[in-house]
């Protein structure tokens, strides 16, 4: 019930922040409409990111206490990740396509970093739909969640210098992009889009866990069944050899 | 002191156990260096006769090639392992696990470094680029990038060597992950050929040294989890 409250609070905070993004604050001067895609495209990178740290600390936690809970936390931040990331991503390319004239942009280094961190979230969901024992699925899961997030940093570097060692960034730097005739405006529609996505992002969160535990109650019962029957039919096997001697 | 040196004798046998393992067997590395050259002649129909745009292109084709022949050679170094049964005695070796790591690493980064070696000519043929005069930081650049493809192969290997349909996963968890490797090399092996005129080299070989060392240690930290599982 209280989960319930919690997600429509987030749906009333997602729908104020898009009015107010929407009709309060004046249009850019330069990029015009378009830059009210900022709102929802910095907020969904951000939490894209939060959610992949989340789950390799989770991994982390796992790999440490073997507590199948923790791997539930880590699942459940790396599907919501995923989300939010290419939500991000197709925010961007919204974006780009009247900003910048194309949908995608090569010398954007956060563009190319974004699309490998989507790349490295579904590699982590599909890793997790290969393995059925939770156990050595919940491990594995770890080690790749780990591993992706030290890689991030790395990426996310080397993307910056590939444009170029001497020039310094001229896109992707919100500062920039929030550079308008109201700032104060700007910085709360951006803030206030943030807040209601966080909102959404924990209830999406606790939706997640809640369901990986079904998840598991499933698998345990499909385990148990399959147990039991194997038992009836050893026993009926041994039964009927039984009565033909 | 002793517990790190008889760690280094515990990677140093694993590695050449490996290395004689694949010198005897050798069908198989052999293939893998074939299909990485026969890559680099198809890269070549791919661009088409221009000779001035394949030599451009030359070192991000030079290591796709190495990135593609070393998903092939780091998969089949714990491949060998599973199939004769011999992953679970070297989970039961009474040794550190990080040794462990580091000796099959060790042995992946030799076979990546002659997997470049051989590579490195044939580039210089097909497409007609003069090594001769840089390859000192060319072969510097193959190194550090057999190192850390070395160190993240092993641990996704041994990942993946026991999965369902690991030949598409090891792949698809790997190639993302070496992503800023392949951009650091391929802005090394550039830089490099034009004769460095910007001083840029240094900069990318401690980007791919620093990736060798964060993939290293995270590396050894994480395998002992996934020989036991």
């Amino acid at each position: 019930m209280k989960t319930r409250i919690l997600g429509f609070v987030g749906l009333a905070a997602v729908i104020g922040a898009a009015v107010f993004g929407l009709v309060v604050v004046p249009a850019d001067l330069n990029q015009g409409d378009a830059q009210r895609i900022m709102y929802p495209h910095v907020a969904s990178a951000w939490l894209g990111e939060l959610s992949f740290g989340v789950t390799a600390l989770a991994g982390i936690g796992y790999l440490w206490r073997r507590d199948l809970r923790l791997d539930a936390i880590a699942h459940a931040a790396a599907e919501v990740g995923v989300l939010f990331t290419a939500f991000a991503i197709w925010g961007g390319m919204m974006w780009g396509r009247p900003v910048w004239g194309v949908y995608w942009q090569w010398e954007d280094p956060r563009l190319a970093t974004t699309a490998l961190l989507l790349a490295l979230g579904i590699g982590y969901l599909l890793l997790r739909r290969l393995s059925d024992d939770p156990a050595r699925r919940a491990t594995r899961a770890a080690v790749v969640g780990i591993i992706a997030a030290l890689d991030i940093p790395i990426i996310h570097f080397s993307v910056i210098w590939w444009r170029g060692l001497h020039q310094t960034p001229t896109f992707g730097d919100p500062s920039k992009l929030l550079n308008p005739s109201a700032p104060g405006l700007f910085v709360i529609a951006l803030m206030g889009m943030l807040a209601a996505f966080t909102i959404v992002w924990c209830y999406l969160m606790i939706r997640r866990y809640q369901l990986a535990r079904i998840e598991w109650q499933i698998e345990e019962h499909g385990r148990l069944g399959r147990i039991s029957a194997a038992r009836r039919a050893a026993a009926l096997n041994a039964v009927v050899q039984e009565t033909s001697e | 002191m002793s517990v790190l040196r008889r760690g280094a004798a515990t990677a140093l046998a694993i590695a050449r156990k490996d290395a004689l393992s694949e010198l005897r067997g050798r069908q198989a590395s052999g293939s893998t260096l074939f299909f990485a050259a026969l890559v680099l002649l198809l890269f070549g129909f791919a661009l088409g006769p221009d000779s001035r745009r394949l030599t451009e292109a030359a070192p991000g084709l030079l290591w796709l090639a190495i990135v593609f022949g070393g998903l092939l050679t780091v998969a089949r170094l714990h491949q060998l392992e599973v199939e004769d049964g011999a992953m679970e005695q070297l989970a039961l070796y009474p040794v550190d696990r990080r040794a462990i790591y580091a000796g099959k690493a060790l042995a992946g980064a030799v076979a990546m470094l002659a997997l470049g070696a051989v590579l490195l000519p044939v580039v210089a043929i097909l497409y007609a680029i003069p090594i001769g005069s840089a390859w000192l930081p060319l072969i510097t650049t193959v190194a550090l990038g057999a190192v850390g493809f070395a160190a993240v192969g092993t641990a996704y290997a041994g990942l993946t060597v026991r999965m369902r349909a690991r030949e598409v996963m090891l792949p698809l968890l790997m190639l993302p992950i070496v992503a800023p490797l392949l951009l650091a090399a391929v802005k090394a092996t550039t830089v490099a050929l034009n004769g460095d005129p910007f001083g840029e080299l240094g900069a990318w070989l401690q980007l791919l040294a620093a990736f060798d060392i964060v993939m290293l240690v995270a590396g050894a930290g994480t395998y002992g989890f996934l020989l036991e599982d």
